[in-house]
């Protein structure tokens, strides 16, 4: 037995340590192909640069960082109420109940649509109503990414949200009833302060994913290559810069897109990582 | 027991794989680049592979990749939609030679409700792609267009989002032309434009027209044409308005064509071209002894040319949507193809 322990131990381990290197792999690759761009135009100019001139070979990301900010920010504000409403309607007023599960299996589903449908969705569906009520010549633009990428994760915010909710002890929320609290009350008093820096968390990790999207924000984001003047207005994200240009891309055009990979690759991580420190907190 | 018949099995699968191979003796040919005539070629290839017994394979990566691919000999032949400088022909270590295969073009596709056959000219062009005509019932469009009825309907350009050698066509023939264009857009596979919206490739470009009123946008020939979708007539260096179809295209060809046919067609002086025409080439090596080719090699190579450009072949360019080889550019094909070489001697019948 204690063999097969010591077998076990070491694959877990190897499998532990491969994951490592694989991702350490991929930042080497980032940093090693960035490195051109980084001598030709140094950090701070490429960020803060709003030029993407393919014929002269200049570069900066500064328009796609904006669109990038721009997108994942409306995203979470436009998601906040209907997140949060399922996330109440799941972890408090019919936890465990028969319809609350059924909500929640539809938003894991939700979670399980390919970013593409969604983009079938905001650019045949969505797009012609925006058109409609007169907000862009096209409907193309950050506002109909935002839109989209507030449907895409809300499933991010929900569900994690509705544990953190579940989980506010039932003596605390018996003791505000017993003092004659409302279920509003309990909810504003009680539930939302205990659980605050959990579902402050699960926000955080759903704007990481809204920050990478790609696919959908490439179909409905217009991929002009500007930082957006108002909310009509077509941009484009760093992902879909990246999605869009890499395979015709060579040398320093390909320097340049293996940047904003990396720079995309930190803010992510930080993200995720930000989140899953609070949660630490929360859970201690 | 069980290893005996495990031997036997092996024995006469090795057998029958040894037999199959010396039964057939066919020649592999594989080539890579441009994905513009792909189509093209997946159905021509096919065809002549029928047809001769010989194999050939054909990777759709772009036309930077196929002379990359060409100048390191891991392929018989390279196709680019873009004809090699002096400098990159200086550059491949051997000579190198052009074959023109097929043309296309690049049209101007648009969604407008009951306006048909729209008529352009470069210079409206440039003003829709610099923002300076923003709506469709602009006087500039209504007097080239007299008999249309145009909306009052905003324009929304669409241009491709991914590096293409469709922008960098009509980016050449539009600064060729058109020097407004020049000064602000510019030529080049990848362009930043002032206005409109972008999209990946031919079928973002022309999902986005189709689902947009008052959109236009360029999108190349083969696609437009298989898709039956509409495109505006343009004027030409003579000053007359033509369609973008598969005659009008290749009269753009019936010109002066070099004896080593790298050639830009765009804005053609024959009355009846398209201006916005190219060639596509496939490129191989002049002496095709080298790397252990055998001249059996060399000829099914030969033998592939000659069948693409032949009257088969160009069948197929125009079955496929693209528009056959003008008689001057077969002219000057065939003399190519006799000039190539194995071991020094014409391999050509």
């Amino acid at each position: 037995m204690a063999k097969m322990d010591k077998l076990l131990r070491g694959i877990l381990l190897t499998a532990a340590c491969f994951i490592i290197v694989l991702t350490a792999g991929i930042v080497y690759g980032l940093v090693s192909q960035s490195w051109d761009a980084f001598a030709s135009f140094g950090f701070f100019r490429f960020i803060a640069s709003t030029e993407w001139d393919s014929r002269n070979d200049i570069y900066g990301a500064l328009p796609f960082i904006a669109g990038t900010v721009m997108t994942a920010v409306l995203a979470i504000l436009f998601c906040i109420p209907f997140s949060l409403s399922v996330s109440l309607f799941n972890g408090e007023y019919f936890r465990n109940k028969k319809l609350s599960l059924f909500v929640s299996s539809v938003v894991d589903l939700l979670a399980g649509v390919p970013s593409i449908v969604f983009g079938l969705w905001g650019f045949y569906t969505l797009r012609p109503v925006l058109v409609d009520l007169g907000l862009s010549q096209q409907g193309f633009g950050v506002l109909l990414a935002s839109i989209v990428l507030a449907v895409m994760i809300i499933p991010y915010a929900s569900s994690l949200s509705a544990e953190f909710i579940a989980m506010v002890p039932n003596d605390l929320k018996e003791g505000a009833y017993s003092l004659g609290a409302t279920n509003l009350e309990v909810i504003q008093r009680v539930s939302l302060p205990v659980a605050g820096s959990g579902i402050f968390a699960s926000y955080i990790l759903a704007f990481g994913r809204a920050l990478g999207e790609t696919m959908a924000v490439t179909m409905l984001i217009g991929n002009t290559n500007n930082i957006p003047r108002n909310l009509a207005d077509t941009g484009n994200t760093m992902a879909s810069i990246i999605a869009n240009q890499f395979g015709e891309a060579g040398g320093l055009k390909l320097s340049a897109l293996m940047v904003i990979g990396l720079l995309l690759f930190f803010i992510t991580a930080s993200v995720n990582f930000i989140a899953k420190y609070i949660m630490k907190l929360v859970n201690r | 027991m069980k290893k005996i018949a495990l031997f036997v099995l092996l024995v006469t699968l090795l057998a029958s794989c040894g037999g199959s191979s010396q039964k057939t003796a066919s020649v592999k040919i594989s080539g890579a680049g441009a994905t513009f005539p792909a189509p093209f070629y997946n159905i021509v290839f096919r065809d002549y592979a029928t047809a001769s017994g010989n194999e050939v394979t054909y990777g759709g990566i772009g036309s930077g990749g196929g002379i990359r691919s060409l100048k390191d000999k891991t392929v018989d032949f390279g196709a680019t939609d873009v004809f090699l400088s002096a400098k990159e022909l200086s550059e491949m270590g051997a000579e190198v030679i052009h074959i023109p295969t097929a043309l296309g073009a690049v049209v101007l596709s648009y969604n407008l409700k009951g306006v048909k056959d729209l008529k352009l000219t470069a210079g409206l062009i440039s003003a829709i792609y610099r923002g300076k005509i923003t709506n469709w019932n602009d006087e500039r469009i209504k007097s080239l267009n007299p008999g249309a009825n145009f909306p009052d309907k905003g324009i929304t350009p669409v241009y491709r989002s991914d590096g293409s050698g469709t922008t960098a066509v009509f980016s050449e023939y539009m600064s060729k032309v058109n020097n407004e264009w020049k000064e602000s857009i510019g030529e080049g596979k990848s362009l930043q434009f002032p206005t409109g919206v972008a999209a990946k490739g031919n079928p973002g470009v022309a999902g986005i027209i189709a689902e947009t009123e008052g959109a236009i946008g360029y999108i190349g020939s083969e696609y437009a044409l298989a898709l039956n979708i509409p495109s505006a007539m343009l004027q030409n260096s003579s000053g007359n308005f033509v369609k973008a179809d598969s005659k009008n295209i290749s009269a753009s060809a019936n010109v002066d064509i070099p004896g080593d046919t790298r050639v830009v067609i765009t804005n053609s002086p024959n009355p009846e071209a398209y201006p916005v025409s190219t060639f596509t080439w496939i490129i191989l090596y002049k002496e095709q002894q080298y790397n252990k080719r055998t001249e059996a090699d060399a000829r099914a190579l030969v033998d592939l040319l000659t069948h693409i450009t032949g009257p088969n072949g160009q069948r197929i360019a125009t079955k496929t949507y693209y528009a056959p080889l003008s008689t001057a550019a077969l002219e000057k094909t065939t003399e190519v193809i006799n000039s190539i070489t194995y071991a020094g001697q014409p391999l050509s019948k």
